[in-house]
């Protein structure tokens, strides 16, 4: 990693003659051989990670670590899956995040093109409310949304934590949307009007398909909240049965402390689908990342 | 993938407009037919927000005021500003916040340096470019619960794959490093798994940003003799400083927020040495049960946070205001 200022300092500019055009190969070499060292890096721990998940369990850490695994074995995955509940969060987190997905995606792209379609009185005000809660960290006012949760019977409830997700999700995914849906030609809308359709009409025939790759990306953006989510489910769930995957990895590693090959093959387990999805969506995902950075 | 290509997944399902542009904008078309129409809308999101961030607030500033009993039928003494007053005559809280402090300084400088150095790499063509770009975002869409243990199993005393690395690949120290058993060592590799973390999300940043400097200062300065490292210096980074600005101050206000990965690697350990501010504040919430002190914490940091938060505005605006 050290080596990169020092290739990106000594490298000769513009291009043309042959021997630039010789350097610039010679620098795109260079880059691409700093650029998979950092790579190497930043996914050496996964590698450990998913080693260690094929190897038998044992007292000691192996040294050197091992990055390819020896005297390999899916002992780990089947004690996973089958020796504890670890199956059944693996089912509450799916619930939890596609309902979450579902419900953030649907009201939030409805708050969106309120604001994003219609002038009307309050607007600015409400929208700068919003925008400000997007600001407030979770945690911050995670006390009184316990004892909130707690009135409305939803400790201890898959449901009462798709709630409180979907709500958090909220103002992020109506300020992602907000500002594709305002790109929809008004040409087409008034077309629209022209043939009598009314605002529900556009919206679900005109706006939301139009706006299809942001609500991919904001799907994408709810998923993975949502299945990555620890310090809420920490707080309300108590109930073994309920828990997500995060909160059944972490119970997990506090049981059975020393038991690593199985924590990381639950683990593994776990970042299958997110990387997956991430995958899937990576392309529109940068669009949504760099929404509201770059201007 | 072209450099602009996240600027053209923005805008590539739009139709183009036969027009230029649409010159009635605000005009009939966005008064709606009746006034009810966009709160009908606005409705079911702005319930949701104000049930459970505006009402909580709220609630969170009255709780502060009060000895909270969470005993049903018990009484709540209000007692003022002594939450407050308790939080900062309490080491412990003075302890955590220069914790946060040392993890910002550990993390934020660092993780902008070697972001931009890699972004500026990735920026022009290279061969698998698309893979090293998914490969360098993997960490940070992966659970803080899955990374923190991970890291957890590589910072080990014993066998531990960095403490291997240091010892019998670089030489560095010469015996095994006990990490995660004293105070600034621990808060050094929470540190670590925080750059790890969040490089990809920094890079992704930056590329969109280096996409919209403009290639002709690029080519005016090769024609003066500009060297890679003065092309950067004089074009590339004046380019993005605002970008520049926009990351180190999200960076800030997460260092501010570290939370899961203290809770799952060190749990403020050992004897509350690496506590931060919002481990501290859930455990006095939700191990001893005083709301009263925890939602005073809060809003400590919930004012800190704010103030960081308003300093990312107004750059962000001015930026926008100097762009026009």
């Amino acid at each position: 990693m050290s080596s990169a200022p020092a290739t990106l300092v000594g490298t000769p500019s513009a291009r043309r003659t042959p021997s630039r055009r010789r350097s610039a190969i010679g620098w795109t070499a260079a880059r691409t051989a700093a650029v998979a060292i950092g790579a190497l890096f930043l996914m050496a721990p996964f590698v450990i990670m998913v080693t260690t998940s094929f190897e038998p369990n044992t007292a000691l850490l192996p040294n050197p670590p091992h990055f390819l695994p020896q005297n390999p074995t899916i002992a780990n995955y089947v004690d996973a899956w089958t020796g504890s509940d670890f199956a059944q969060y693996f089912v509450n987190s799916a619930y939890v995040s596609v309902l979450t997905t579902l419900a953030a995606v649907a009201i939030s792209a409805m708050t969106a093109f309120a604001f994003a379609r219609f002038d009307f009185p309050g607007k600015n005000v409400v929208y700068a409310v919003l925008l400000a809660g997007l600001m407030i960290p979770g945690i911050v006012i995670i006390v009184p949304q316990f004892i909130l949760a707690k009135s409305l019977g939803m400790l201890d409830s898959l449901n009462g934590l798709v709630f409180f997700y979907t709500a958090g999700q909220i103002a992020f995914t109506t300020f992602m949307l907000r500002a594709f849906f305002e790109r929809v030609p008004t040409e087409l809308d008034e077309a629209m009007t022209v043939d009598g359709a009314g605002t529900w009409r556009k919206f679900v025939r005109l706006y939301l398909p139009l706006a299809r790759p942001a609500l991919a990306t904001a799907a994408v953006f709810a998923f993975l909240g949502a299945w990555d989510e620890y310090v809420w489910a920490l707080t309300v769930i108590s109930d073994a049965s309920k828990r997500t995957l995060p909160l059944g990895i972490a119970a997990f590693q506090g049981e059975h402390s020393t038991a690593w090959g199985l924590v990381f093959a639950a683990s593994t387990i776990a970042v299958i689908p997110v990387v997956a999805v991430y995958i899937a969506g990576q392309r529109h995902l940068i669009a949504g990342i760099t929404a509201g950075a770059v201007k | 993938m072209s450099t602009e290509a996240p600027f053209r997944a923005r805008t590539e399902h739009v139709p183009a407009p036969s027009r230029p542009s649409k010159p009635r904008r605000g005009g009939s078309s966005r008064r709606p037919a009746h006034w009810w129409i966009p709160w009908a809308f606005a409705a079911p999101g702005l319930a949701f927000f104000a049930l459970t961030t505006g009402y909580p607030l709220v609630r969170s500033l009255q709780i502060s005021f009060y000895q909270w009993s969470v005993l049903p039928g018990t009484d709540s003494p209000f007692v003022g500003f002594d939450n407050y007053v308790r939080a900062l005559g309490d080491p412990q809280f003075w302890t955590s916040v220069v914790n946060a402090g040392a993890y910002l300084l550990m993390t934020v400088p660092a993780t902008i340096a070697v972001s931009l150095v890699f972004a500026v790499l990735l920026h022009r063509p290279m061969p698998a470019r698309t893979l090293f770009r998914v490969l360098y975002y993997i960490p940070v869409v992966t659970s803080w619960v899955v990374v923190s243990l991970l890291f957890k199993y590589l910072f080990s005393s014993d066998n531990g794959a960095v403490n291997w690395f240091l010892q019998d690949v670089l030489h560095a120290v010469s015996e095994p490093v006990p990490w995660l058993e004293q105070r600034w060592t621990a808060l050094a590799a929470v540190s670590m798994l925080g750059i790890w973390k969040n490089l990809g999300w920094c890079i992704v940043v930056f590329l969109a940003a280096l996409g919209g400097v403009q290639q002709d200062l690029y080519e005016a300065a090769a024609l003066d003799g500009a060297n890679a490292w003065a092309k950067f210096a004089n074009v590339t980074f004046p380019g993005i400083r605002g970008t520049v600005i926009f990351v180190a101050i999200v960076q800030i206000i997460g260092a501010f927020n570290v939370f899961p990965s203290i809770l799952l690697m060190t749990n403020g350990g050992p004897a509350g040495s690496t506590e931060v501010p919002l481990t501290y504040m859930y455990k006095q919430a939700f191990s001893f049960l005083d709301f009263g002190f925890a939602s005073a914490m809060s809003f400590v940091m919930a004012i800190i946070i704010s103030a960081v938060s308003y300093l990312q505005y107004r750059i962000t605006r001015e930026k926008k205001e100097a762009r026009r």
